[in-house]
């Protein structure tokens, strides 16, 4: 047998924490890891944040981020142990035989140097190419990318290019070289699925031409499903299940392996709506930004009824968040009116009664951000109570506390800041906070973006829940489908600004389905093998019928 | 909380408390009265003269303490002063944004254009000096400072979705200020505080050394340099005591600002 080009074994990392008012202590964050790679193939590292896949995907260039180091173990390229190699060696190692593609590629390019001068830096400094060789190769990479004008979309600079095009310009870095490793650390998460599906194929398709080995890492085991031969399966840095993709998706072993494979099937039958009259009602809105020419939403007109949730759906940029901002009075629109359970609301939010107010409430994306770093949660959730209804001291405590039972969070968190908490209890505690308040609707906008799987499904169940107790209606923003198919009563699909399909559910998600829908509708990843294939192929047949 | 304190702030936090006992603490310790003739011109120090005397033989180390009883005093009150005027401000304009923020920050422009020790020396020069006076002209040149600090971190933290999520609510200007941004925005400004009464010393040390200052016979450090000036020539070091104190008050008073701004940065949910 020959050797594997990668080879790790009893990989241990550690980092040192510095909890205010104590002494710094060491923990470990990755206990142990094995796996081999050979060349040409691909091994998934999947798992949720803080499972440590990042940090291993850098330990195969024997690097620690920020304060992380590799305390044990052996890491084997091309038949050295890199851990103990010398820097010379370690240098040549990095951007030679193994290169790395980062999560947000508008963040890892240097804004000031055209993108040419990035790609292929590393293969001239490493002393592998010329730069006149470096620079054909890197035009062969872009063509095969599926890189628009490939013969000159290197002169350009990083912002003159869209975040996907960013994203394979990246590749091409990582692959110009002609590396043995890639690293490709969450390459398509930042993306909207319509570009996901793009950047994936041609990721897919420059492994497979190229002959390099890959490590890609991901939360999202639909997306992993496509580009790996192995999977390895990570939990809170241990290893869970490894084995190949086919037996990881279709006969998973570990009960954590089967959680993630069966992950956003949430059965929601549509709610029909009672024949009340809508709570929330926009009547041809259109508005723009202070300042700008271009309207951001135009005429679009909705209604959602007590107790159901409508959908909002689109790519970013599509006007959605802004629908949002306009319903809740931070941005007065241009045109139109909002009726809210029977009685028009003023354009701007100064103008608003206490009333109106209470009955409309927000749930953030970020929950970190959205609540007070330094309140506690009982003061987060208690503000409401005291603001609108005027509860103080006992029956403001009692309240708190039935509160947080109803989203499943129990006793000990009042004192708690949002920085002691998980990223699912802080959603929890924002979805509380807007409880509080006893709304008739809740703006949700990409509650569960954030999140890992698991979490965001556990936040979608209760969300389901808390609608059948206390009959709130939700406005659901997202542009994830599978959130929509698991929680929407109707679904608006919006595109530029406009909504290019409205309905219930059941209509909008059944054929015939316009070009925009069928696009969008497509694009989302499913958990099987040959997924990305057979769209490609279907795609191009469809576009050759045309 | 002092568990685990860098030496470097045990030093700055025991020099700046020793400092600020003497001030507080002046009448009891002080050998001698302050502004009483005990001896000769410039005698060299003695048991019964620790640091000798000065220019007109008063006892120089019960100059130094009461000394550093004014120079702390106006500096202390002058900072409260500008902190208390410059943040509020500042976080006003943040908040309202619009019209009024460019009222006040052009306003605040216009006084900064003009060098505040000159801007001072003239008001001084009109004004019966008086320590009110002082502080008063003291704490409002510096709020300028202030108010751009605070100004600039509260316009970063209007934008964050818990502050949205108030005005959603419906909060008024006193909950947002005082209860979502002043908390947040508390880190920067702490160790803004140490900067900023380290200049307050310096400055009113300089107008008392050029004169405007605190008016004799009170002793504060910038006057004891100046009525001793004249020494340095006959090798009497006199003046450079007060000056060692500026000095090291400076950096001891730094060093504990730099400890609390590392201190708050990690506290429970601290913004890193």
């Amino acid at each position: 047998m020959t050797e594997p080009l990668l080879r790790v074994r009893g990989l241990k990392i550690g980092a040192t924490v510095y909890p205010p008012g104590e002494k710094p202590r060491d923990i470990e964050i990755v206990h142990g890891v094995d796996f081999d790679l050979e060349r040409g193939k691909v091994l998934g590292l999947i798992g949720e944040s803080g499972a440590g896949k990042s940090t291993i995907g850098l330990a195969s260039m024997a690097y620690g981020r920020g304060g992380v180091r590799i305390t044990g173990g052996e890491v084997w390229v091309n038949g050295r142990d890199i851990l103990k190699a010398g820097l010379r060696d370690i240098r040549r190692l990095r951007g030679g035989e193994v290169t790395y593609v980062s999560q947000s590629a508008a963040a890892s390019f240097n804004p000031a140097k055209p993108i040419m001068e990035q790609v292929t830096e590393a293969a001239i400094s490493q002393g592998k190419f010329t730069r006149r060789e470096a620079e054909k190769r890197a035009i062969g990479l872009f063509r095969k990318l599926g890189l628009p004008d490939p013969d000159n979309i290197g002169r350009r600079y990083p912002h003159q290019v869209s975040g996907g095009q960013l994203q394979r310009c990246m590749t091409a870095l990582a692959l110009c070289p002609e590396p043995d490793l890639v690293v490709f650390d969450e390459p398509t998460t930042a993306l909207d699925v319509t570009t996901q599906i793009d950047v994936l194929a041609a990721i897919k398709e420059a492994i497979h031409d190229t002959g390099v080995a890959a490590l890609y890492i991901t939360h999202d085991l639909a997306v992993v499903a496509q580009v790996s031969d192995d999977i390895m399966v990570l939990k809170m840095g241990n290893m869970v299940e490894y084995g190949p993709t086919d037996q990881i998706i279709n006969a998973p072993r570990e009960e954590y392996t089967r959680a993630l494979v069966s992950v956003r099937q949430i059965e929601h039958p549509e709610k029909l709506h009672r024949q009340a009259s809508p709570v929330l009602s926009c009547e041809n809105i259109t508005a723009r930004y202070k300042g700008t020419k271009f309207d951001v939403l135009k005429d679009v007109s909705v209604q959602l009824y007590p107790g159901q949730t409508l959908a909002v759906v689109g790519e970013s940029g599509s006007g959605k968040s802004t629908l949002a901002r306009v319903i809740t009075g931070l941005l007065p629109p241009s045109g139109g009116r909002i009726v809210f359970s029977g009685r028009e609301l003023t354009p701007d939010l100064k103008s608003r009664p206490k009333e109106d107010l209470r009955e409309l409430q927000m749930i953030y994306q970020m929950a970190d951000v959205a609540m007070n770093p330094r309140q506690t949660v009982g003061t987060i959730i208690g503000r409401p109570l005291e603001f609108y209804f005027g509860l103080k001291g006992e029956a403001k405590q009692r309240r708190i506390q039935e509160l947080l039972d109803e989203i499943e969070l129990g006793k000990g968190f009042q004192d708690r800041y949002p920085a002691e908490l998980s990223g699912g209890q802080k959603q929890r505690v924002c979805i509380a906070r807007a409880l509080a308040a006893k709304p008739k609707l809740i703006i949700c906008d990409e509650v569960t973006s954030a999140l890992d799987p698991l979490v965001a499904d556990g936040i979608l169940k209760l969300l389901l829940n808390l609608q059948k107790i206390e009959d709130v209606a939700y406005l659901f923003i997202t542009h994830d489908l599978a959130t929509v198919r698991a929680i929407a009563d109707s679904i608006a699909v919006m595109y530029q600004g406009r909504f290019v399909r409205y309905g219930t559910k059941t209509e909008v998600l059944s054929p015939p389905f316009d070009d925009y829908t069928d696009l969008l509708l497509s694009s989302v990843p499913e958990m099987k093998l040959g997924w990305l294939e057979q769209v490609l192929a279907t795609r191009k047949m469809e576009s050759a019928g045309n | 909380m002092f568990r685990y304190m860098p030496v470097s702030a045990m030093i700055g936090l025991t020099l700046t408390g020793l400092y600020f006992l003497a001030a507080i603490f002046a009448p009891l310790i002080a050998p001698y009265g302050m502004a009483q003739v005990v001896g000769d011109v410039w005698e060299p120090s003695s048991r019964e003269h620790l640091l000798g005397t000065d220019n007109i033989g008063r006892d120089l180390l019960t100059r130094m303490i009461y000394g550093g009883r004014t120079t702390i005093f106006i500096a202390t009150m002058a900072t409260i002063l500008s902190f208390v005027t410059g943040s509020i401000l500042g976080f006003l304009a943040a908040v309202l944004g619009g019209w009024a923020d460019q009222v006040l920050s052009r306003m605040v422009d216009l006084l900064m254009a003009i060098p505040s020790l000159i801007l001072a020396l003239v008001v001084l020069a009109v004004l019966p000096v008086t320590v009110t006076t002082l502080i008063v002209v003291m704490g409002l040149l510096d709020a300028t400072r202030v108010f751009r600090l605070a100004r600039a971190v509260a316009v970063d933290i209007n934008v964050m979705d818990y502050v949205e999520a108030a005005k959603l609510r419906g909060e008024g200007r006193g909950w947002i200020i005082f209860r979502e941004i002043l908390p947040n925005a508390l880190s920067p400004l702490v160790a803004e505080l140490g900067l900023r009464f380290i200049f307050m010393v310096l400055f009113i040390s300089t107008l008392s050394f050029l004169g405007l200052g605190v008016q004799p016979p009170l002793a504060d450090w910038g006057g004891i340099v100046k009525e001793n000036k004249d020494g340095i020539i006959y090798g009497i070091g006199a003046a450079l005591y007060p000056a060692i104190a500026i000095a090291t008050l400076a950096i001891s008073v730094n060093l504990v600002a730099d400890w609390v701004l590392n201190r708050t940065t990690s506290l429970k949910g601290g913004r890193g």
